[in-house]
């Protein structure tokens, strides 16, 4: 039985990537808050107030780009509607969050404000039950699961691949995006939801909410990557990685794609629906403009610096591409549209592999020219 | 209408009149007025339309003066005399509600009553729809009689069923709601509506059932020449969508139906289309007024050259190194897409510029009672068909096209026969652009020209595409077109907004019955 786990653990990583894997997770889910909550402001060492929810904000991004990086680099299928299922994760949230306001809202009304500012008397059905924290983390999976099911069952029994599949999802998001900016939706059309004030009783103003946010942000993205990493290791994994190559071949060895597809879409929309919700209470606001095409085209940015099929690099990509958003945003907003059109021609053209997928290629390489200067060269045959 | 003939004959009544319109009394000018209205004289006419353009000036002598429209110069009304008074020193004529009332009675006498038939169907018209004054309503009843013109006689009848149809008497109203049954217009629907009507108590509020029948079938005449004018107005406003649609998606029919490239970028051809047009509308208004109005002949040449030179360049310097990835394409389509947005948007400035339409292209069509198709609107209709027929005649009867169809058949073959290919994916990269731009010009005429004009187009051209086929043109159009007819068809029982999402939620369907398009290509060629 040990042995089993011990195997499977070996199979997902090897012990010096464990090693990495546990370093970086220290840093950020124990290092970064203890520097936050337990130096003084003044210290150098301060990680500042500002950067937790930055930072919270960053790790769900990276637990979006995991699930794109699941679905694109291992499957083959690149989806430009993943923002549909982050904003149904995000809304929600944002739903319980808005419920929890209770009273203190502008119009001292048991209702949101802006229904009150729509003169409706009542909630409407679908906003039931969002008064409890756990239905709404329990809807934020589930919505976008069912979502992702049913979309996904169509478009795979009907087999849409490639750029058509992107085209439809992008349509679908386009779509939602049109359905959400009416106030009639019953989502606060324009200005999305917002205000919120407490989450779970706690009040979000806090610095030590805050933390546990950016504390829940980082685990979800743990799970999330190692539960990922195991689906790649396992059979089922194979089975995707042979249908990204090879479908015609996977086929007629009697797999049925729609299955394997299936499992690996609504899972990264759960994972993205995670993400959506635990994003939603850190940065206050959820929107319409979540939902725009051009967003779901750059979650495939953040895949492609860091790497596809690579699933860390994923989620380094996303950091590094909303790190450098956040600096030049506010150091030189003009460049920012130069920089990020740059990157998608720069990455295409030069970085196929990505930041993470190129460091992997150079460390192979530094390896092989080691045991060929250990070892004499025996024959030609067996050279790669 | 004859006047009553009195002492003098009509000039010396006319001056009368005129006398007692100087005089400041309310009472006076209005009897004044009513006078003048009875008159046979031309001069009439011209002293009360002059009256309510607040021509007319009193001189200190009591004499009546009319002021020519730019208020240059002051004539006497009866001799027509110049006078060479100054206009700010003359009294106007006062005027209260009253006053105004009679005026627009006499003044609508006066043109039933002129012998210029023209004159008579406008008035007829305006009479028509906003109903006649009840002082007039004998004069029109002889007015209609005589009437020869068969436009101003249906006009006058309806302007009398105003008043008819809550008349005492039985045959007026009958006459009257047949009248208006025979127009067809919509102006009594409220009335007619509360004929066939119950009251509170479940009773008809027409007791007479003939008219109520009458009036019933009145009524579905109106309520069917609504739907239809309903119908004819969406149908021309869906063309003219997908017409738009139509010019955006020709292009990307090329490059991603015959090449297999995700061009993302392909929305901002359309905005540097656009921008052209701006740049070459600006370069004429500054260099050549003259020729103002017909900078659209250079823009369009000038904006199919600009877009196919930047095509040309994207394609040889960045997506020939992707051929054979899309979805590589499509994400570095889409950093190029950022790239020239934030160019534009740092030349000219984020906010939108304005592209005024020449003269020619501004006003409208009426086709229906308030159904008007902008000239603009046209014109892009009519750019769309001549586009489409340019590059069909292109692709099927040109070498080149030739060349492009058998490059997307058979890379290697159409190689091997001494094709080159590179040469021909560039222009053919080129002429999608190009065509985009085109596109461009057209909307710089019919919506507002900002660096974002591309984003819009890009989801709904990319569904046109797949929709039509790949790879299909005939089915580029088709989809075009039925897209933006059933798009319009939906808006008003959905609303804009819900019908966009009713649209692409079809599609989104009909993509899963028929994954390759409306038009599939059979056998091989369509694997």
């Amino acid at each position: 039985m040990q042995s089993r786990a011990k195997k499977l653990l070996l199979e997902m990583h090897t012990p010096r990537q464990w090693l990495a894997l546990a370093a970086v997770a220290g840093i950020v889910l124990v290092a970064v808050p203890v520097l936050n909550l337990a130096t003084t402001p003044t210290s150098a060492l301060r990680v500042s107030d500002h950067l937790i929810p930055l930072f919270g904000k960053f790790l769900c991004f990276a637990l979006v780009a995991v699930a794109v990086d699941l679905l694109w680099g291992f499957a083959g299928i690149l989806s430009l509607g993943y923002t549909v299922f982050f904003a149904c994760g995000g809304y929600t949230m944002g739903m319980y969050l808005m419920r929890a306001i209770g009273r203190d809202g502008v119009y001292r009304n048991e209702l949101p404000d802006f229904m009150v500012f729509l003169d409706w008397h009542e909630l409407p059905w679908y906003w039931r039950g969002f008064d409890s924290l756990g239905f709404a983390i329990a809807m934020a999976l589930l919505v976008p699961g069912i979502i992702a099911l049913v979309f996904g069952y169509f478009a795979f029994r009907s087999r849409i691949r490639g750029v058509y599949f992107s085209i439809i999802t992008q349509a679908f998001t386009y779509a939602s995006m049109l359905l959400f900016f009416r106030n009639e939706t019953g989502f606060g059309g324009n200005n999305g939801l917002t205000d919120f004030k407490r989450i779970a009783g706690l009040p979000l103003h806090e610095q030590s909410t805050k933390v546990s946010l950016y504390i829940a942000s980082g685990f979800a993205l743990l799970l999330g990557y190692l539960l990922c990493r195991y689906v790649v290791c396992s059979k089922l994994g194979r089975v995707l990685v042979a249908l990204r190559d090879q479908e015609l071949r996977v086929m007629f060895a009697g797999y049925s794609p729609l299955k394997f597809k299936l499992f690996a879409w609504t899972l990264s929309a759960i994972l993205c629906g995670l993400a959506g919700a635990l994003y939603v209470p850190q940065v206050g606001i959820i929107n319409p403009n979540e939902l725009a095409p051009s967003k779901g085209i750059e979650m495939a940015v953040w895949v492609a610096v860091g790497g596809r099929g690579t699933l860390a690099g994923a989620a380094v990509g996303a950091v590094a591409v909303n790190g450098a958003k956040s600096w030049l945003t506010a150091a030189h907003p003009e460049y920012w549209l130069y920089v990020l059109g740059s990157l998608f021609i720069a990455v295409t053209l030069f970085l196929p592999r990505g930041l993470v997928g190129h460091l992997a290629v150079v460390s192979r390489r530094i390896t092989t020219w080691r045991k060929q200067c250990k070892l004499p060269r025996i024959s030609i045959h067996n050279r790669p | 209408m004859v006047s009553p003939d009195q002492p003098g004959g009509p000039g010396a009544s006319l001056q009368a009149a005129l006398a007692q319109l100087a005089s400041g009394d309310m009472a006076a000018i209005k009897s004044a007025i009513v006078a003048i209205g009875e008159l046979e004289d031309p001069v009439a006419l011209t002293v009360l339309e002059a009256l309510r353009e607040r021509r007319l000036r009193v001189a200190a002598t009591g004499q009546v003066l009319i002021a020519s429209s730019d208020g240059a110069t002051l004539r006497e009304v009866i001799s027509g005399r110049s006078a060479s008074e100054d206009l700010e020193s003359l009294g106007e004529i006062a005027m209260t509600n009253t006053v105004r009332r009679a005026l627009r009675a006499s003044v609508a006498r006066l043109q039933i009553a002129s012998p210029d038939s023209a004159v008579r169907r406008r008035a007829a018209a305006v009479l028509a729809k906003n109903g006649p004054p009840a002082a007039l309503v004998e004069f029109l009843r002889a007015a209609h009689d005589s009437e020869s013109d068969p436009a101003t006689r249906v006009n006058l009848a309806l302007a009398l069923a105003h008043h008819d149809l809550s008349s005492e008497d039985r045959e007026r109203r009958l006459a009257a709601i047949r009248s208006i049954a025979r127009a067809e217009v919509r102006t009594f629907k409220p009335q007619l509506e509360a004929m066939v009507g119950r009251g509170e108590g479940g009773e008809y509020s027409e007791s007479d059932d003939e008219i109520r029948e009458l009036a019933l079938s009145a009524l579905s005449a109106v309520e069917r020449n609504e739907l239809a004018g309903r119908i004819v107005r969406d149908l021309v406003y869906g063309l003219s969508l997908a017409s738009v649609l139509v010019l955006a998606a020709l292009g990307l029919a090329i490059t991603f139906g015959l090449m297999g490239v995700i061009n993302m970028a392909h929305g901002e051809m359309l905005m540097l289309g656009a921008y052209t047009t701006y740049l070459v509308q600006s370069e004429f208004a500054g260099r050549v007024p003259d020729w103002y109005a017909y900078y659209l002949v250079a823009a369009l040449p000038a904006a199919f050259g600009v877009c196919f030179a930047t095509g040309a360049v994207l394609e040889r310097a960045v997506i020939r190194y992707l051929y054979g990835r899309p979805l590589e394409t499509l994400l570095a389509t889409w950093g190029l897409a950022l790239l020239l947005i934030q160019s534009v948007r740092s030349l000219f400035g984020a906010h939108n510029v304005t592209v005024p339409s020449p003269a020619w292209l501004s006003g409208g069509y009426t086709l229906v009672e308030g159904v008007i198709l902008p000239y603009a609107r046209v014109a892009a209709i009519a750019l769309a068909a001549l586009i489409t027929i340019f590059i069909a005649a292109l692709l099927y009867r040109s070498r080149l096209g030739l060349h492009i169809r058998a490059v997307t058949e058979n890379r290697a073959m159409a190689q091997a026969m001494g094709i080159r290919t590179a040469r021909v994916d560039t222009v053919t990269f080129g002429l999608g652009s190009a065509v985009a731009g085109l596109g461009g010009v057209a909307l710089s005429q019919i919506g507002n020209v900002g660096p974002e004009l591309g984003q819009g187009y890009i989801v709904d051209s990319f569904l046109v595409v797949v929709v039509g086929g790949v790879g299909n043109l005939l089915g580029t159009v088709a989809a075009a077109l039925g897209l933006g007819i059933v798009n319009k068809l939906l808006e008003p029982a959905t609303g804009a907004v819900l019908g966009k999402i009713c649209v692409l939620v079809v599609v989104i369907l009909f993509i899963q019955r028929r994954p390759k398009g409306l038009f599939a290509l059979q056998g091989r060629a369509g694997q």
